[in-house]
């Protein structure tokens, strides 16, 4: 299932929270070799991380990470506004309806339908907190990822070369993409509706009050 | 949107925002900050015999809006809010006999260094007729709730210089573009980007220029003398 968690409520999913981390680790650090560095107990973490960010997190039926995606809103500090400035020409992208997406991770043996999963709650990121856009910054392989799933992102520019390569891209949601996703991830609109409900509590009206 | 761009103090924010609430026709708007050193400011139209009572019964530590914003910052409708504890619901029934309202949608933002705002839009009505306000306004919500904290973060004392608000390259050619009468599909075509792109590039600039639509964004860039046409 889809968990959505801000970064003060990992600790009530100690083993998500772990496994996630280190799955990030190996990931970033062993698989892409990025220049990032791990804390002593095999955590990968960022300067972004102590900010309070929207974990949006795959979680297997076992309880463990199988894939996630950290969100921050671009009014605030953002890793594409402080490092990948010269990717956007020397610019910032600042509104309150662009969020950047980071750190979007899959663990190794992750179900291809990870991904679209992860994607399809971005959508309902976007339609229920009013977000247009996503600037996000990914791997090269996960832009071969996102065009299997039919949510590809437009590249803005890219960095560094090989397996280090680095890309900031722009993603916005539309209804068709929604629908293709949903069907890769198999998970029916309804159920993903659900998922974020259990997070962020239901605003649906009952019938019998509005008849 | 002009009254608030002439404030030039915190006490011009109260007038602006009785102004806003009267155009948007509803009970109430709310706008309320704290800094990481625990200064609080507010604004809005609520009674001050509810304020009062807020503070003295120390509301803050029950209020499900405050529980369900601080360190969040995406918008939320009361609804979503878990209203289901018996301080709460008791907290409800009184804020609604103090005329706030049975409806709300607050807006958390997060400023720098720490500081931290809610604005919020209360009032009383259906279901039906609040999600009819929200759906409809709720872009122009969180616009003006970003606003209103850069103005108030404008009036602090010791204020940390923000990061810049300049436009970026792309973003200066789009607006000169737009402000040269071009349409959208002809401003792509010059500047070899997608649809997708330069909307992104129009909405960062509208933001950093404080505009409502993509019109006022050209106008000030122009008055500003940001662009060139």
């Amino acid at each position: 299932m889809i968990r959505y968690l801000y970064g003060d409520e990992l600790d009530t999913s100690p083993l998500l929270q772990h496994t996630m981390f280190l799955d990030r680790a190996d990931q970033f650090k062993t698989r892409l070799g990025w220049d990032v560095s791990l804390e002593e107990n095999g955590y990968e973490r960022d300067q972004y991380d102590p900010l309070n960010p929207l974990y949006v997190i795959y979680q297997k039926p076992d309880g463990t990470h199988g894939g996630s995606m950290r969100l921050l809103p671009s009014t605030g500090r953002t890793m594409v506004n402080e490092h990948f400035s010269d990717i956007l020409e020397g610019g910032e992208v600042r509104s309150p309806f662009i969020w950047e997406c980071t750190r979007f991770c899959l663990a190794r043996e992750a179900e291809p339908r990870t991904a679209a999963a992860l994607m399809l709650a971005g959508g309902e990121i976007m339609e229920n907190f009013g977000v247009k856009h996503f600037a996000g910054v990914f791997d090269a392989r996960m832009i071969r990822i996102y065009r299997m799933i039919g949510a590809s992102p437009e590249i803005l520019g890219s960095t560094g070369e090989g397996r280090e390569k680095i890309s900031v891209g722009l993603w916005s949601f539309t209804n068709e993409a929604r629908q293709r996703v949903a069907q890769k991830a198999g998970v029916s609109l309804a159920l993903s509706k659900l998922w974020f409900e259990r997070a962020f509590g239901s605003d649906t009206i009952m019938i019998s009050e509005s008849a | 949107m002009a009254a608030l761009e002439r404030a030039s103090g915190l006490e011009d924010l109260q007038a602006v925002i009785t102004g806003l609430r009267d155009t948007y026709q509803i009970d109430h708007m709310v706008y309320h900050w704290v800094n990481s050193k625990g200064d609080q400011y507010g604004c809005g139209t609520y009674s001050p015999d509810w304020v009062t009572r807020y503070i003295e019964q120390e509301y803050l530590r029950i209020d499900p809006v405050i529980l369900g914003c601080y360190q969040r910052f995406h918008p939320v409708d009361w609804k979503r809010l878990d209203w289901s504890s018996k301080a709460a619901r008791n907290f409800q029934r009184e804020a609604i006999e103090y005329g706030v309202g049975n409806q709300g949608f607050s807006i958390p933002i997060r400023g720098p260094n720490g500081q931290y705002a809610l604005f919020t839009a209360s009032h009383n009505c259906s279901d039906l007729e609040w999600q009819g306000f929200t759906k409809q306004n709720r872009r122009q919500l969180i616009l003006l709730a970003h606003f209103f904290n850069q103005k108030a973060l404008e009036f602090e004392p010791d204020r940390v210089p923000e990061a810049s608000r300049n436009l970026s390259p792309r973003e200066t050619d789009a607006m000169t573009f737009l402000a040269m009468g071009l349409n959208r599909a002809q401003a792509v075509d010059t500047m070899s980007i997608s649809e997708h792109t330069l909307r992104v590039y129009i909405e960062s600039a509208r933001f950093k220029l404080g505009a409502i639509n993509t019109t006022h964004a050209v106008a000030r860039a122009m008055s500003r003398g940001l662009i060139v046409v």
